[in-house]
């Protein structure tokens, strides 16, 4: 009876190590991949306690843009209430002043890698303000439609200039285009805003 | 010589997986405070996660009330702290990065979304007093 010997094979486990050691590997990988999202930002370096308030640069009228958040989370936008809706395109009109308006910031002459010479609203400030009282969302609300008008600017110049979006720009000129466009909000109590 | 059974490797693997997902869930800190994340669209990976601290500010949840009141509370690491301990805690926190790393310490705001800005402001002047001047303020992407 040497036909009852044949056994049907076993199925091969090797392989199902590989199998547990590729989902070992997808889950390392996704639970790190769940990161932190945010608003970047950076803040100003604290002030000496024995220095003075008053020597401080000057801000010129024209270069300045105030944004101020009240109690009870109104935009107000260089001493006018306006819709946070509105806000990225005023922001977007002050920094870039493209009719080279006076009321807006002056621009400034500028090499800049890629562009060559380019007039740039170099001094421009968006000073942000707000309430004790303002609520959180309210403020992120802002900080974010500042950010959206930045990255818009940033966007179209980049298409302008590479044909690509800003994100997908090398480096290099991912710089070159910060250049043009560099972030300027101050949320510190910026004195003499009203200066001349 | 016999052959070694492997049949058994893959159970081991399995081990180590579970082990792997217990450990990584365990690492979150415990919540004292009850945040809930404000909504933005302009988000930016925060990429390192050993170089980013994390501040939370919030109320106190529901069983911490009797003790702590409904206040808004700033929770460092486990603990509920006062702002003048921020400093000290960004100090350690710091001194315990390694020393390439230090100036590109993070710090992540995960403030609720109906906190007043007044303690957020208190907990930006603390920060940049102690020299923790990279801030991130934590958002989730707006649904809509």
């Amino acid at each position: 009876m040497a036909k009852k010997k044949k056994k049907t094979p076993g199925i091969n486990g090797t392989s199902s190590a590989d199998i547990a050691f590729m989902l070992l590997l997808f889950f390392l990988l996704t639970s790190s991949m769940d990161t932190d999202k945010g608003l970047p930002r950076r803040l100003p370096n604290p002030v000496p306690k024995d220095q003075k308030d008053k020597e401080d640069v000057e801000i010129k009228q024209r270069n300045l843009m105030v944004v101020l958040i009240n109690s009870t989370n109104e935009v107000q936008c260089n001493n006018e209430i306006i819709d946070i809706r509105q806000l990225k395109d005023k922001v977007k009109e002050f920094v870039e002043n493209a009719y080279n308006n006076e009321h807006m910031p002056e621009k400034i002459e500028m090499d800049v890698p890629f562009f060559g010479n380019m007039l740039v609203t170099k001094n421009h400030i968006i000073s942000l303000r707000n309430d004790r009282g303002t609520e959180y969302q309210a403020y992120i609300d802002v900080q974010n439609e500042l950010a959206a008008a930045y990255n818009e600017l940033r966007n179209d110049v980049s298409k302008k200039k590479f044909g690509k979006s800003f994100a997908e720009l090398d480096q290099e000129q991912q710089e070159a285009v910060m250049m043009i466009y560099k972030q300027k909000i101050s949320e510190a109590e910026p004195r003499n805003y009203g200066g001349k | 010589m016999p052959e070694l059974n492997t049949s058994s490797l893959p159970d081991l693997v399995f081990a180590f997986l579970f082990f792997i997902m217990m450990v990584t869930s365990m690492r979150e800190v415990t919540l004292k405070v009850v945040f809930k994340a404000p909504q933005a669209t302009e988000l930016q990976k925060l990429e390192k996660k050993s170089l980013i601290t994390f501040v939370y500010i919030g109320q106190p949840v529901p069983e911490l009330r009797t003790q702590m009141g409904s206040e808004t509370r700033v929770q460092l690491n486990d603990q509920i702290a006062e702002i003048s301990e921020i400093q000290d805690y960004i100090a350690q926190e710091k001194s315990s990065m390694k020393e390439e790393d230090q100036p590109f310490m993070t710090v992540s705001i995960k403030a609720d979304y109906e906190t007043k800005m007044g303690i957020v402001t208190d907990v930006k002047q603390a920060l940049r007093e102690a020299y923790a001047l990279k801030i991130s303020y934590s958002a989730k992407p707006r649904i809509n």
